[in-house]
């Protein structure tokens, strides 16, 4: 007999699934915050799913931190062409040469920091009353209480204690002018949720997420990719090692996993026997016990 | 891992529960020994709240700490908002919707519940069942969870006492009755130490019962959802403009009720035309079958003037379609609900305009009584109101099925969310 149930990797999927054609239907011009990471591939493939066999009806918006992967950007603009997608690209540098950001500097110089601005003036460039993006509640603790539609002020700022009740899967999308909404269709899927629908669906990633030889130093406990623009401390060396990407951020703070795996099964693998979550090898949440809620309340993604 | 595991990863199903409790019954400890011994938590999570806890001079870990994720929760040392937290066992996927218990907190109570299937309350062994216990057995058969697990917890402090344990459980089925519950599991258990929690007490030996964990990963799922009605709310009109596909015309939606396969008699609503289902697709593929809550597209026969809002039912058992409606609302906002005043209601992918009729009553929620003298619905109240709307809505009872009986209340002016309304 039939037991009419659907396994957990095919429900989340459906729910993100009528999360998306929700941001399609309530609002006129949404898109989707693409950074080439594997949660916006996934992201890029399930609103192929959704959408099907109509074209993706909102373009993506990569803010690109001119820090990044070559490898990331090339699978960047391959899927985007393959997907008959409109791509806008928000760029940091041109927000730090035209003095609207300022650079960091010192050793942790980071342009992840930056990135809000830029974000938030290529929202409001374009006009875009929504934006879709891959965060997962289970990431981070100020995540864990964020809504699948997520209510921005015109100053581009989340409210976490005024937020908006959001009961069964009624979204309210209404807002004033000049206000727009962040949304977040794979809330409810963990890091082992995404390996495993991208196993099951066989998705393709870029090679970063799998072994390869890299240039790196340690700084604080983790590797980190080198690059000619990052400072090093006098004690720091670059080494070749065989490593993979845990997350694919920008350069200057994502850590690498010293890792032979070379196929998404031994990643999956891998991954059931970490112990460390993976924001915990991301530079840019260390910096203080309450960073990803400060930056969210900001405007980050 | 080998290719098995990673196969049986993949039919895992997927079960949300709600906790509800207050600071002090160990809701927190429950959660954070699930999460723990489900290696739900993490290296770098748990250092942060060793950390944490030894900054507020605290001897033991607070795992408490885990689940407050906003500074001012921290700060406050208490549960603001709904959090989400989630484990998995190799049976299922398990996503908390952990709410704050107090009576202030009903909208986050309200919140938590109207995605949940279990219901988990906690009940103190010293205190037995008190007015929250009865508050949060109201709230979650309100919201229609199917199954409620009463855990009796801190059974150590009454010496794992069955007479006490007994006692509690006669207290409840007293809420049960009153309340109309249907299917309720009890299990003492002893958070902090983790009797009868993933294994099974031997300060026990009088319950024979399954743990926690086990009655979680076991209670039967299959009847939750409606297989019976077929309602599919159309989201919107998938219309490629591609060569390839010039003539496709698809309705997207969500699967509300019933069971649908190709060549099915269907109705539209509110138009009334009636018609077959050509064919049910997804990401490509033609599927033989769809059932809740699978995101699909419907094509049909005949092609009809269809936008979004319309319901394509089964036309045997079509829903209500009415413009006066009653519904159990619970208010959410700081601003009182207002008789004959001017609502936007949202159900389904449908949007109207409303206006509330009547409050009829109130209720008690601690007593369970309905009042009758005092009317004004302020934020945390619940209430029965009639309301008309300016077009019909295709709703069943929420009852019968929680997609098609729930709606959310939206203020005009503001745009906020201000309550949340069951259909009856």
């Amino acid at each position: 007999m039939e037991d009419f149930s659907l396994n957990h990797l095919k429900e989340l999927e459906a729910e993100a699934i009528f999360v998306m054609r929700e941001v399609a239907a309530q609002f006129e011009n949404p898109c989707l915050l693409f950074s080439g990471g594997k949660d916006s591939i996934v992201m890029a493939y399930l609103a192929k799913k959704a959408f099907f066999p109509a074209r993706i009806p909102f373009p993506f918006l990569h803010i690109d931190t001119g820090h990044n992967f070559v490898e990331a950007l090339e699978f960047r603009d391959q899927l985007v062409s393959e997907l008959g997608v409109k791509l806008v690209v928000g760029s940091v540098q041109e927000s730090i040469d035209s003095g609207k950001a300022v650079e960091e500097s010192g050793y942790n110089a980071s342009r992840n920091k930056l990135q809000t601005g830029t974000l938030l003036d290529a929202i409001e460039t374009n006009k875009f009353d929504a934006a879709l993006g891959g965060g997962r509640r289970d990431e981070e603790k100020a995540r864990a209480k964020e809504r699948f539609f997520s209510h921005r002020d015109e100053f581009g700022q989340w409210d976490p204690k005024n937020q908006r009740p959001e009961l069964w899967h009624l979204f309210n999308g209404k807002k004033h002018i000049g206000e727009h909404f962040r949304v977040f269709p794979i809330s409810n899927w963990t890091e082992m949720d995404v390996w495993q629908y991208i196993y099951q669906e066989n998705i393709t990633l870029p090679s970063l997420y799998y072994t390869h030889q890299r240039e790196c130093f340690f700084r604080d406990g983790q590797w980190l990719a080198y690059a000619p623009f990052m400072k090093l401390k006098p004690n720091e060396k670059v080494e070749v090692h065989t490593v993979r990407c845990r997350t694919i951020g920008d350069i200057t703070c994502t850590g690498l996993t010293l890792s032979h795996a070379d196929t998404i099964e031994e990643i999956i693998t891998e991954i059931a026997a970490t112990r460390v979550t993976e924001r915990g090898s991301r530079a840019d949440d260390k910096r203080s016990e309450a960073a990803m809620e400060d930056r969210k309340k900001e405007g980050y993604f | 891992m080998n290719t098995d595991s990673t196969k049986g990863y993949l039919d895992m199903q997927l079960l949300r529960f709600t906790t509800a409790g207050s600071v002090d019954d160990g809701k927190s400890t429950l959660i954070g020994r699930l999460l723990y011994d489900s290696k739900a938590i993490f290296e770098d999570q748990m250092e942060a709240i060793e950390r944490a806890s030894k900054g507020r001079g605290e001897e033991e870990v607070n795992l408490a700490l885990l689940t407050d994720g906003l500074r001012a929760e921290r700060e406050q040392g208490i549960t603001i908002d709904v959090a989400y937290r989630y484990f998995a066992t190799p049976k299922r996927k398990f996503i908390i919707a952990d709410t704050p218990g107090h009576i202030q907190y009903t909208r986050n109570m309200v919140t938590g519940a109207s995605t949940a299937n279990v219901a988990v309350i906690l009940i103190d062994a010293r205190n037995g069942v008190i007015e929250q216990t009865r508050r949060h057995a109201y709230i979650a058969n309100l919201l229609q969870i199917p199954h409620i697990v009463a855990c009796i917890n801190k059974m150590d402090l009454v010496d794992f006492d069955e007479a006490v344990y007994n006692k509690i459980k006669a207290d409840f089925v007293e809420v049960e009755r009153k309340l109309g519950i249907h299917d309720v599991h009890y299990v003492p258990i002893s958070a902090r130490d983790g009797d009868n929690v993933v294994d099974k007490s031997t300060k026990t030996p009088w319950y024979t019962g399954p743990t926690f964990l086990d009655l979680i990963e076991t209670i039967e799922l299959r009847r939750d959802k409606n297989l019976d009605d077929r309602r599919f709310p159309v989201q919107l009109v998938i219309r490629p403009m591609r060569e390839a596909f010039h003539d496709y015309r698809g309705y997207a939606g969500k699967i509300a009720g019933g069971i649908w396969k190709p060549g099915q008699k269907v109705k539209v609503l509110p138009s009334g035309f009636e018609t077959e289902v050509e064919a049910i697709d997804f990401g490509g593929d033609e599927i033989e079958m769809a059932f809740p809550p699978q995101s699909v597209t419907i094509r049909l026969k005949d092609e009809i003037d269809i936008s979004r809002g319309d319901m394509l039912v089964d036309p045997a058992c079509a829903p209500y379609a009415e413009q006066d409606i009653d519904m159990m609302v619970c208010w959410f906002n700081e601003k009182p609900l207002i008789e004959r005043g001017k609502y936007i209601i949202k159900h389904t992918t449908n949007e109207v305009r409303a206006i509330i009729k009547e409050i009829k009553y109130k209720v008690n929620i601690n007593t369970i009584e309905n009042i009758y003298d005092d009317k004004k619905v302020s934020l945390n109240d619940i209430a029965c109101i009639s309301v008309k709307t300016t077009k019909p809505l295709f709703f069943d009872s929420y009852k019968k099925n929680r997609v098609t009986g729930s709606v959310i209340i939206i203020d005009e002016g503001t745009n906020e969310t201000v309550g949340a309304g069951m259909i009856l």
